[in-house]
C-alpha cells in the first residue's frame, strides 16, 4: 500500500512537472519570439561575400583575428547619414589596431551609393547587398543597425539606431584584438 | 438555368410553408394517436416536405451548374443552403423518431432562414481569387451541414421548453421563452421591412466621411433614420437623417436594424392583440403532445451527430483550406474564432450532459443558446465584425 | 483508505460505488438512489479518493470536469472579447506608437482602453496561452483518471449481476413468465443475430454491443493533446517560418530563411471578370459591385545558390523551376511554401526624358533612366549628354538646401542633373522632378522634358514553413476518429436473469439512444417471452399512465 502510494505520488509529480515545463516554455518562447528568431549576441556571425564600390571582394571569414564593425545603412536614412562621418574618423584610428569597418547598403543603386560616399568622403569599404541576402541573414530592422564582431568571429553586440562618435570609438575598442 | 433555379427555390419555400400546416394538423390529431387521421396527416406532411426538399436540392444543383461553382459563395447562397440542410437534417431525424411536432417547429425556422437569406443580393457572383478552390465546396457544405444538424437540437430544445415551462406563472423561463419568440418575429420584421421598401423601390444616396476621413457614397434602401458621419444627401428629396452617427458606426446597417425592430415590434404587438395570449402560449398546445424524454434524446442525439460534422467542416477542413489560401491554418479571424467558440460551447454542452447530468431543461436551454451562437456567427460576424470572411 | 470487499467476494478499490463484479451498491448513498449513476460504471475515480499531498490536490484540481469546463468557458469568453475590435495583426500600423494611436483615433476611448488592457493582442497574451495550456493539462489528467478505472471495471464485470444493481437501471422489468428457461435461450439466440456479444452464466445473460464507443472520448482527447503538442512545437526554432517579401517584376531576391533559394518575378498579373467573357450569369453582380477580381498571379522562377555558396554573391544561381503563384496555389519546394498574399500595381520602373531647347523645344535626343539603377552619364548624339549627379527616389523637399528622400522606393523620383551641349561644355545644372524643374544655378537654355514612364508591379509574398503540420493533421485525424467512435456508436447492455424465486428480470443500459435499445428489447420480446419493462426515467409516459390515457 505504502509502496503504491509513493509510486502514485512520483508518477503524478513527474506528469505535472513535464506538462508545466512544456507550457511555460511554450508561453515564454512565444512571448519572446521576435527576439530569438534573429541573431543573438554570442552567435557566430554568418559568413558573406560582397564587392565594395572599388571592386574589392570582402569575405567576412577572411577577417578572422580582426574585430569587425559591420554597419547596415541606407542613403535615405537620416541617422545613417549622421553617424557616417564619425564612423569614418574612427575607422582612421582603429583600422591599424585590427578593427575593420564594413558598411553595407541595402539594395540601392550604384549611382546613389557613389554620390553618397563622395559627398561624405568615406574611406572605409562600402558594399551593396543587391539581392538583400545579407540583410535577411542578419535580420536587419531598422536602419541603421550595427553588428560588433569580435576576432573569434562571434557577435559581441548588436546596436540598433544611431551612435555618437564616442559610442563608435568605445565599440571599436571593445572588439580590438588583444 | 438561373430562372429555373429561382423557381425551384420558390417551390421549395411554398412546400415548406404548406408542410408546416400539415404537421400542425398531424400534431392536432395525434391525441388519438393510433387513428388513421394522424397517419394520414403525418404522411402527407412529410411527403410535402420531401417534395420541397427535392425542389430545394434542384435549386442548389441548377445554380451550381449555372455558376460553375457550389452556390455557397455569398451570404444569400450560404444562408439558403443552411436552411435547406436544416430541412434535410429534420427529414433524417424524422425518420428515426417520427415526431410531427418536430416538423411543426423545424420547418418554420427553415422558412424564416430562407426568407432572411432572400433579402440579400441574389445575383450569382463570380468567385474572387481567395474562394477559387475546391475547398470552398468541401469546407462550406460540411460546415453548414454540421450547423444545421446542431440546429435541430435547438428545435427539440424549444419544443421541450414550450411543453414544460409553466406559462401561467410569472418566471424567468416564461420571460426568456417569449423573448425567443419575439426574436423570431423580429427576423420576420426584417423580411417585412426589406420587402416593403424594395417594393416601394426606395433609394437614397448620401455622401459621407469615413473613419479614414475620405468622402464616400452610400446608398440607402430604407429611409435613413440614422445618417452616416457628416452625411449630405445626393438624391433629391431624400429624407434628412434623424440622428447622425460618428464615423465608427455604419449608420446604414443601424437603420436596417432599427426598421426591422420597428416592423417586428409592430408585428409582435399586432399578434398579441389578435391572439390575446403570449406567442409561447399559443404554441404550447402543439408542444404538449411531444414526449419530453424523446425531445431530450433528439436534442442530445442531434448534437452528437452534428458535432463531429461541424468539427470536420468548420474547423478541420477550414484549417486545411486556410493553410492553402492564406498561408496559415489559423489566424484568429473573427469568423474562425466564432467557429471555435461554437465548438467549445458544444463541447461544454456534451460534458455537462455526460458528467453533470444536465438533462431536460438545462440541456434544452443550452441547445437554444448554441443555436444563437451559430446564428450570431452567421449574421452578426458577417455584417458587423469585418474580417476575411465578410465577402457578402 | 481501505479496499472495499463486496458480499460477492470481489475486492474493489477504495471509493468504488458499484461492485466491479456483481454491481451491488457499496455505500449508503448509492443504496438510497432509485437509479444508479452508470457514468464510470460506479468505479472509483482515482482523483476523488486520495487527497493528501499538494501534488494530489493539484492533480485533483485538473482532474475535475467542472474545472475543465470553467477553463473552456474562460477561453470561450476571452476569445469572444478578442473579436470585438480587430486584433493588432489586422490593423494597418506597425510600430507600438502607431498602433496605440490607431486604436484611439478609430475607436475612441473604448479603443484606447481595449489597447491598453492588451485585448488588442489577446491571443498572444501570456494569460490566454496559459489558459490553453491549462486546458491541455486538464485533458491529460482528467482522461488518465477516468479511462483506467473504466477499463478495469468493464473488464471485470460479470454476467450475473445482483438484483440491487439491476433494479436501479433505467430500463427495468420483472415478472413471472412461463417457460422462462426456454425464453432465455431464445433471447440469447435473437440477441446474437442482432450483433450483440452474448455471455451466458447459468440463468443469466449479458448481451453487450459497441463497448468500444466508450473509448471514444479518450481517443478524441488524445487527438486534442497531440494537436496541442503540435502547436507547442512551433515555439522550437526551425519548426516554423513565417516571413514576407516584396518582389518587383524583373527582380531576383533571396527568399528569407530558406537554404539559399532565390526567387525571380517575371510578371505579376491582376485580372478582373469582364462582362463579355462571363456570359449573362455574372452580369448583374458585376453591374452591382463594379469590378470583381478574378486572379492575382505572380509568374516566378526559382533558383538555388550553390550548396557551399556564401550570402551576398549574386552569381552562380542554379535554375530550379518556373511556377505561377496564385491565391490558393502556392509555390512549394523543400518544406517551404510561397503564397500570393498582396500586391502593389504600377510602381515606377523607368522614366523616359528628352533633352530639349527650352524655347524652341528642339529635341537633342531621348534617354531612359532605370530607377533601380540610374547611370551616371547618358550620352546623346552630336556631343550632347546628360550627367546624373544625384537621385532622390522618394523626394520630399529640401532641408537647408539639401534635397531629401524619405525612402528608397521610387514614389516621387527627382534628379540633380547636368546637361552638356556644344554651347555649354561645362554644363547647365537642373533639378528635375515629375511635374516641375528647378534651376538652382541660374537660368538654363536647355531642359529635360519628361516623356513617359514604365511601371512594374510588386508582388507581396508570404514564405511559410511549418513542420508541425503532420502532427496537427495526426491530432485532427485521431480526434475525428475518437469523436465519431463516441458519437456514432453506443454501448448497449441488456441483462436477462432468472432469479432464485423463478421471476425473470430484464434490465438494460446504454450510454445514449435509449429509444434504440428499447426497440432492441422489443425485437427480442417478439421471439422470447420476457417481462414488461419500463423506462424508469420517462416521467411523461408515467404521467400518461397515471392519467389512464
Amino acid at each position: 500500500m505504502a509502496q503504491t502510494k509513493k509510486q502514485r505520488f512520483y508518477i503524478r509529480t513527474v506528469i505535472l512537472v513535464v506538462l508545466t515545463i512544456a507550457i511555460v516554455f511554450t508561453v515564454y518562447s512565444n512571448l519572446t519570439k521576435e527576439k530569438n528568431a534573429v541573431l543573438q549576441v554570442g552567435d557566430k556571425a554568418p559568413d558573406f561575400v560582397l564587392v565594395d564600390m572599388d571592386g574589392n571582394e570582402h569575405r567576412l571569414s577572411d577577417y578572422k583575428g580582426e574585430g569587425i564593425f559591420l554597419n547596415f545603412w541606407g542613403t535615405w536614412c537620416k541617422p545613417c547619414a549622421t553617424e557616417m562621418p564619425a564612423m569614418d574618423n574612427q575607422y582612421g584610428v582603429y583600422k591599424d589596431l585590427g578593427v575593420q569597418t564594413l558598411a553595407i547598403n541595402i539594395g540601392e543603386s550604384d549611382l546613389k551609393v557613389n554620390s553618397f560616399v563622395n559627398r561624405y568622403g568615406l574611406s572605409f569599404p562600402v558594399a551593396i547587398d543587391r539581392n538583400k541576402s545579407v540583410m535577411e541573414l542578419y535580420n536587419i530592422d531598422p536602419l541603421p543597425t550595427t553588428f560588433l564582431i569580435n576576432p573569434d568571429g562571434r557577435i559581441e553586440k548588436i546596436i540598433k539606431g544611431q551612435m555618437t562618435e564616442q559610442d563608435i570609438a568605445n565599440y571599436m575598442d571593445q572588439v580590438k584584438p588583444s | 438555368m438561373v430562372a429555373v433555379s429561382s423557381t425551384l427555390l420558390f417551390i421549395a419555400f411554398v412546400a415548406y410553408l404548406v408542410a408546416t400546416f400539415l404537421f400542425g394538423g398531424a400534431v392536432k390529431s395525434s391525441s388519438s394517436e393510433a387513428t388513421k387521421s394522424f397517419e394520414r396527416w403525418g404522411k402527407l406532411a412529410i411527403s410535402v416536405t420531401i417534395i420541397g426538399f427535392i425542389s430545394n436540392l434542384g435549386y442548389f444543383i441548377t445554380r451550381w451548374i449555372a455558376a460553375g461553382h457550389a452556390p455557397v459563395s455569398n451570404l444569400f447562397e450560404f444562408t439558403t443552403a443552411f436552411g435547406m440542410m436544416v430541412v434535410g437534417a429534420f427529414i433524417l431525424i424524422y425518420f428515426i423518431y417520427r415526431i410531427p411536432a418536430l416538423g411543426l417547429f423545424a420547418l418554420p425556422i427553415a422558412v424564416l432562414i430562407i426568407a432572411y437569406a432572400s433579402m440579400f443580393p441574389r445575383d450569382i457572383t463570380p468567385l474572387i481569387p481567395a474562394l477559387k478552390s475546391y475547398w470552398l465546396t468541401i469546407h462550406v457544405i460540411t460546415a453548414a451541414l454540421g450547423e444545421s444538424i446542431l440546429a435541430i437540437s435547438a428545435v427539440a430544445g424549444l419544443i421541450w421548453l414550450l411543453k414544460n415551462i409553466d406559462l401561467t406563472k410569472k418566471s424567468k423561463q416564461r420571460f426568456w421563452i417569449e423573448a425567443v419568440m419575439y426574436v423570431c418575429v423580429l427576423v420576420l420584421g426584417f423580411v417585412a421591412a426589406t420587402t416593403t421598401f424594395s417594393l416601394a423601390d426606395y433609394k437614397a444616396e448620401y455622401n459621407y466621411v469615413n473613419k479614414e476621413e475620405k468622402v464616400l457614397k452610400m446608398e440607402y434602401h430604407m429611409p435613413a433614420i440614422f445618417g452616416m458621419n457628416e452625411s449630405t444627401a445626393i438624391t433629391e428629396n431624400a429624407m434628412t437623417p434623424l440622428v447622425e452617427m460618428p464615423a465608427l458606426v455604419n449608420a446604414k446597417k443601424l437603420t436596417v436594424v432599427t426598421w426591422s425592430v420597428l416592423f417586428g415590434t409592430v408585428l409582435y404587438i399586432l399578434l398579441r392583440l389578435i391572439l390575446r395570449k403570449r406567442i409561447a402560449a399559443v404554441l404550447q398546445p402543439f408542444a404538449k403532445k411531444a414526449n419530453s424524454q424523446f425531445m431530450d434524446e433528439i436534442g442530445y442525439r442531434s448534437v452528437l451527430i452534428g458535432f463531429p460534422v461541424f468539427t470536420l467542416g468548420a474547423l478541420i477542413f477550414a484549417m486545411i483550406w486556410a493553410h492553402e489560401a492564406w498561408s496559415r491554418f489559423w489566424g484568429w479571424d473573427p469568423k474562425e474564432v466564432w467557429a471555435l467558440i461554437t465548438w467549445l460551447f458544444y463541447a461544454v454542452f456534451l460534458h455537462l450532459r455526460l458528467t453533470k447530468g444536465w438533462h431536460g431543461e438545462k440541456s434544452a436551454w443550452l441547445a437554444l443558446i448554441g443555436f444563437i451562437i451559430i446564428m450570431f456567427n452567421l449574421v452578426a460576424v458577417n455584417l458587423i465584425i469585418a474580417g476575411l470572411h465578410s465577402y457578402a | 483508505m481501505d479496499k472495499i470487499v463486496c458480499t460477492c467476494g470481489n475486492v474493489n478499490p477504495a471509493g468504488t460505488e458499484l461492485c466491479e463484479s456483481c454491481g451491488r451498491p457499496l455505500n449508503q448513498e448509492t443504496k438510497e438512489k432509485k437509479l444508479v449513476d452508470m457514468r464510470y460504471e460506479g468505479s472509483a475515480r482515482r482523483s476523488q479518493t486520495y487527497n493528501k499531498t499538494i501534488i494530489d490536490k493539484i492533480w485533483n484540481f485538473f482532474s475535475s470536469v467542472k474545472v475543465g469546463m470553467w477553463i473552456i468557458v474562460s477561453i470561450l469568453v476571452a476569445a469572444a472579447i478578442g473579436t470585438i475590435l480587430p486584433q493588432v495583426f489586422y490593423v494597418p500600423a506597425t510600430t507600438e506608437a502607431d498602433i496605440a494611436a490607431y486604436y484611439e483615433r478609430i475607436y475612441g476611448t473604448f479603443g484606447k482602453l481595449y489597447y491598453e488592457l492588451g485585448l488588442s493582442d489577446l491571443y498572444s497574451s501570456w494569460w490566454f496561452q496559459t489558459l490553453i495550456g491549462m486546458l491541455g493539462i486538464s485533458l491529460v489528467i482528467a482522461s488518465l483518471d477516468r479511462v483506467i478505472p473504466l477499463y478495469k471495471s468493464l473488464k471485470k464485470q460479470q454476467t450475473k449481476r445482483h438484483i440491487s444493481f439491476l433494479k436501479r437501471q433505467r430500463i427495468y422489468g420483472i415478472g413471472e413468465i412461463e417457460a422462462s428457461n426456454e425464453s432465455i435461450d431464445k433471447a440469447e439466440e435473437k440477441l446474437k443475430t442482432m450483433r450483440y456479444k452474448v455471455k451466458r452464466d447459468g440463468n443469466a445473460i449479458l448481451a453487450e454491443r459497441g463497448r468500444f464507443s466508450r473509448w471514444g472520448p479518450y481517443v478524441n482527447h488524445t487527438g486534442l493533446i497531440i494537436f496541442l503538442l503540435g502547436v507547442m512545437l512551433r515555439a522550437i526554432p526551425g519548426f516554423y517560418v513565417d516571413e514576407t517579401m516584396w518582389l518587383r517584376e524583373g527582380e531576383t531576391l533571396y527568399i528569407p530563411k530558406t537554404d539559399g533559394y532565390f526567387l525571380e518575378s517575371k510578371e505579376f498579373t491582376y485580372e478582373t471578370y469582364s462582362k463579355e467573357e462571363s456570359s449573362e450569369v455574372f452580369g448583374e453582380a458585376i453591374d452591382r459591385v463594379g469590378s470583381i477580381a478574378k486572379n492575382y498571379q505572380t509568374d516566378v522562377a526559382l533558383y538555388k545558390g550553390a550548396d557551399d555558396a556564401v550570402a551576398g554573391k549574386p552569381d552562380e544561381l542554379e535554375f530550379v523551376k518556373d511556377s505561377s503563384i496564385q491565391v490558393n496555389k502556392p509555390l512549394k519546394f523543400d518544406n517551404f511554401s510561397v503564397f500570393q498574399m498582396d500586391f502593389r500595381l504600377d510602381e515606377l520602373k523607368a522614366m523616359k526624358f528628352q533633352l530639349q531647347d527650352k524655347e524652341t523645344q528642339e529635341s537633342f535626343g531621348d534617354f531612359t533612366i532605370d530607377l533601380s539603377d540610374p547611370q551616371p552619364i547618358y550620352e546623346l548624339q552630336n556631343g550632347y549628354k546628360v550627367e546624373i549627379l544625384d537621385y532622390y527616389a522618394d523626394f520630399t523637399g529640401f532641408e537647408e538646401g539639401v534635397p531629401q528622400s524619405k525612402s528608397p522606393l521610387p514614389n516621387n523620383p527627382a534628379f540633380l542633373v547636368k546637361m552638356y551641349s556644344p554651347e555649354f561644355p561645362k554644363g547647365e545644372t537642373s533639378f528635375v522632378m515629375i511635374k516641375e524643374t528647378l534651376e538652382p544655378l541660374g537660368e538654363n537654355k536647355h531642359k529635360i522634358a519628361f516623356q513617359s514612364v514604365e511601371t512594374r508591379d510588386v508582388s507581396g509574398l508570404t514564405i511559410r514553413k511549418d513542420l508541425t503540420l503532420p502532427i496537427l493533421m495526426l491530432g485532427g485525424l485521431i480526434f475525428m476518429i475518437g469523436v465519431a467512435q463516441g458519437s456514432y456508436w453506443n454501448h448497449r447492455r441488456i441483462w436477462i436473469q432468472r432469479l432464485e424465486d423463478g421471476q425473470v428480470v430484464i434490465a438494460a443500459h446504454t450510454n445514449k439512444n435509449w429509444l434504440s435499445i428499447m426497440k432492441d428489447i422489443d425485437a427480442v420480446s417478439v421471439v422470447a417471452n420476457l417481462p414488461k419493462y419500463e423506462d424508469q426515467q420517462d416521467l411523461d409516459s408515467k404521467a400518461e399512465k397515471g392519467e389512464g390515457v
